[in-house]
């Protein structure tokens, strides 16, 4: 009996009778993280560890049913042990390993192998079969260490400032924003967007602390603002918002900045290859950690990465999903300027 | 070199020229006048010739990095650029070189004449003592062009900027004859190599688009009416046996017509004549894509000369025997033109702009319709009692063009674009109904919003047959308007026609593809012109 299914409606545990991340309404759902493109509205009941619960309960609904776990906590559902593992991704964000029978499968939701200060780091986890994301799945994706990328933002602060310039980040409301804080806690007043500031509301609900921040409100003073940091959500980019800000240089904070293209698509003034996503090293030496036999890759470059890891000697296949960028951009837009 | 990594850092990122022209500016303030020199240099085309080709740098770099052909190709097809590619897939570099703008620029020449292996090994330790940036930058300095929009126009606007003289006599200081090593900056600022006098252009008059009716305008007999053409609007001076052509954009672009510079070298009086620029083929103008071949190249190859002849048709004189004749009007101007070419012999491809003779305003709407069938893209109507004005004045000089020709076909193949563009799908091919099935009949680049750009890249993700290479076949599903300017039959062509200048009009999501054009549909075109 193979012990996961890919249905239509998701990733489907054969004995267990649950979905992972299931992108249509079922009955019970296990959660990596919080993002919307992973955790979505309809289902019965929701299982998540404890950290996502509040973001869950927030972004979806605060009556739905869920139950929330630790990281290396296992129960187990109709005979298969189910565990949470850190992923290092975004604040509550977990592999889910499954057991059955002696066989291991994990899925890893999204994760970035590197730590961010804030969110537990990714941990490697052996088993049989390994179902990765590949978000950014090419060689040409190779992240700059946190100390540097930190120092570029907080240059880029500086010369704003000294030309009487405010500086304004977009990055997703949940997992960047938070991490943009993280970085620049202690240089000067961080504004953030009701959207992200909601988030952090239900992020330090649990043990999480997160640097101190202030809400922009729709009617700000522009005075106040002036010179400082501001986080929106990039669904703001060319907002109303945006252009009540005083003199504001505009930044995007993203693992496609990396590309040259794309920091000139986005008509903004800098881009920080800033990722909570595994880059090309970071998933390779994953792979290789888990010691998986076989390895499924999900959103992202799945056909690339999957056609090089058989060529590298790791049997591999691709596997259709409704999970990605386009799918997290979408229900973001939707929910920040709501 | 951090001056200049920045420079290309903030310029690579806005799409505001202000924005372009303050990095410049300060980038002026901050280098050594031979750094400035060599960016100067480097942005007016006039470059040392590369040492090194892209296919050994990218054959280096692969022997480096140990990852099979077919990755690299997918990676550079996400990239759309070589020199950045392997900038991003190259090692971590091992420690840290810095040298100025000018002594990578000494390199690259004393390079060239080195045999492979050496140039190899300077290349190989150069990559090694560079992150990403700079290596990217090396790569452009080393062997290919920087293609980040400062053009020559923005250049010059910087330097007037940062120096207070004149903008465009800095565009002919740039462009004249002058080398890094044997002249100074300050020397280049004021133009002690060349003769601004000789060259100096006259801001252009331009037109507004008709929007009132014709008889609003008066009587028919004030005006002067002649064909509007889709060349390059040119300014053509002689003064002193010196000829200068400038493009309405401000750029002086002389170099780029010997046969415009052949045609008047003999001609005896110092003039300086208003007119456009055009592709000329045993006397009939080709479209301006054909024109395009010809434009922004260092060199004129004895080839693209035959291939693409280029001519002039004068529309008015602004100067004649060195007097300022634009306060004349219109009429005298004319008059003045045409005993110029009465009393000069020029080649054929020199032609006095056609006045269009009609007695009523009625019978001008049919010539406008027919305009299309010479490949002129409508008319232009100038009052004969008025003086050559700066810029654009309402009321004395419309452009009243012919409407483009427009149908309906469904998106089948899409490419990615390069540049900016290169993450999005923006280079599409579309097809007509024929019989069952669909036949292509252009390819456009696309014409649309940024927002609806994103939108049918998305789409295109995941509806695209392909999961490799830069071309993807997608589903018969999206219709778009497409304009162009004319139609022929063509035997080169599956579909049997020839489409002129295609470009997207707008995206039609209210059509699905059973609303599209047929061949037939598309073919009764041809006969309706």
């Amino acid at each position: 009996m193979k012990l996961i299914r890919f249905t239509k409606k998701g990733l489907y545990c054969v004995p267990g009778k649950f979905y992972l991340d299931p992108w249509y309404p079922v009955d019970y759902a296990v959660i990596s993280h919080g993002h919307a493109d992973h955790a979505r509205w309809g289902m019965k009941h929701y299982l998540c560890h404890y950290h996502s619960k509040p973001i869950l309960q927030h972004r979806i609904n605060s009556d739905i049913s869920i139950q929330s776990l630790g990281y290396n906590e296992p129960i187990t559902i109709n005979g298969v042990i189910v565990s949470f593992h850190p992923a290092g991704h975004i604040i509550g964000s977990a592999q889910i390993r499954l057991e059955y029978k002696g066989f291991i499968v994990v899925f890893t939701g999204d994760y970035k192998t590197t730590d961010d200060g804030l969110t537990v780091p990714y941990e490697p986890v052996k088993c049989h079969e390994f179902i990765t994301e590949s978000t950014f799945g090419l060689p040409i994706y190779k992240w700059l260490p946190d100390a540097i990328l930190k120092q570029q933002m907080q240059n880029w602060i500086t010369t704003n400032q000294s030309n009487n310039r405010t500086s304004v980040f977009f990055g997703y409301s949940l997992g960047k924003a938070q991490r943009i804080m993280k970085m620049l806690e202690g240089m000067d007043d961080i504004y953030v967007h009701n959207a992200i500031h909601k988030l952090n509301e239900a992020i330090v609900s649990t043990d999480i602390k997160l640097p101190e921040t202030r809400l922009i409100t729709s009617n700000f003073n522009k005075k106040d603002i002036q010179n400082k940091i501001v986080i929106l959500p990039p669904s703001l980019l060319g907002s109303r918002l945006l252009k009540r800000i005083p003199n504001a240089a505009t930044a995007v904070c993203s693992g496609w900045m990396q590309i040259r293209g794309n920091r000139r698509w986005r008509s903004v003034d800098a881009g920080f290859p800033v990722s909570d996503h595994a880059d090309w090293d970071g998933l390779l030496s994953a792979v290789k950690a888990t010691e998986a036999e076989k390895v499924y890759v999900t959103h992202g470059s799945q056909a690339t990465f999957s056609k090089y890891l058989n060529e590298v000697g790791i049997p591999s296949e691709e596997v259709k999903t409704e999970y990605g960028e386009d799918q997290l951009n979408e229900v973001e837009a939707k929910a920040s300027t709501a | 070199m951090k001056d200049f990594v920045e420079l290309i850092s903030a310029v690579e990122i806005t799409n505001k020229t202000n924005a372009k022209i303050q990095a410049l500016v300060d980038y002026f303030t901050k280098a050594s006048d031979k750094d400035k020199l060599w960016l100067i240099s480097i942005f007016t085309g006039k470059r040392p010739p590369r040492p090194v080709t892209s296919t050994l740098m990218k054959q280096w770099c692969m022997e480096i990095i140990d990852l099979p052909e077919w990755l690299f190709l997918e990676s550079y097809s996400t990239v759309g650029d070589l020199g950045e590619t392997l900038a991003l897939l190259l090692p971590e570099p091992t420690h840290k070189t810095d040298k100025t703008l000018s002594d990578w620029m000494q390199d690259v020449i004393r390079l060239k004449p080195k045999s492979e292996e050496e140039k190899k090994a300077y290349v190989l330790n150069a990559w090694s003592g560079l992150n990403m940036q700079e290596r990217f930058i090396f790569n452009k300095l080393i062997g290919g062009s920087f293609r980040i929009g400062i053009s020559k126009k923005t250049l010059v606007n910087a330097l007037a900027k940062y120096s207070g003289i004149d903008a465009n006599q800095l565009m002919h200081s740039i462009i004249g004859n002058w080398d890094v090593n044997s002249i100074s900056f300050e020397a280049l600022l004021n133009g002690d190599h060349i003769n601004y006098d000789n060259s100096k252009p006259y801001p252009f008059c331009l037109a507004y688009a008709l929007k009132k009716k014709l008889d609003e305008l008066g009587n028919i007999e004030d005006w002067q009416v002649e064909y509007k053409w889709d060349g390059i609007r040119g300014q053509i001076i002689k003064r002193n046996d010196e000829i200068y052509i400038w493009s309405r954009g401000e750029e002086l672009v002389t170099n780029q017509f010997p046969e415009l510079i052949d045609a008047f070298k003999a001609i005896k009086p110092d003039f300086v004549l208003d007119g456009e620029i055009l592709a000329l083929k045993d006397s009939n103008v080709l479209f301006f894509n054909d024109l395009q071949k010809r434009l922004n190249r260092k060199n004129v190859s004895k080839k693209l000369l035959e291939e693409v002849p280029v001519g002039f048709y004068v529309y008015d004189v602004l100067e004649f025997e060195n007097e300022d004749i634009r306060q004349e009007t219109m009429a005298i101007r004319r008059q003045i033109l045409e005993n110029f070419f009465s009393e000069n012999e020029l080649p054929n491809y020199i032609k006095l702009s056609e006045v269009i003779q009609v007695k009523t305003w009625g019978n001008l709407k049919a010539i406008r319709e027919g305009s299309r069938s010479i490949n002129s893209e409508g008319l232009m109507l100038k009052h004969k009692h008025t003086e050559y004005h700066v810029g654009r004045k309402k009321g004395d000089w419309w452009k009243w063009k012919v409407d483009p020709l427009t149908i309906d076909a469904v998106m089948i193949y899409a490419q990615k674009g390069s540049g900016r563009r290169s993450s999005k799908y923006t280079d599409y091919t579309f097809a007509v109904k024929k019989d069952d099935g669909l036949v292509t009949v252009a390819k456009a680049y696309s014409g649309l919003k940024d927002k609806e750009i994103t939108e049918i890249s998305r789409w295109v993700n995941k509806n695209a047959i392909e999961k490799f290479g830069p071309v993807r076949t997608v589903k018969p599903e999206l219709v778009f308007e497409i304009a162009f300017e004319g139609i022929a039959l063509s035997k080169r062509h599956k579909s049997g026609v020839a489409l002129r200048f295609p470009r997207i009009k707008r995206w039609r999501q209210d059509k699905t593809v059973n609303d599209i054009d047929t061949i037939s549909s598309v073919k009764s075109l041809i006969h309706a012109n």
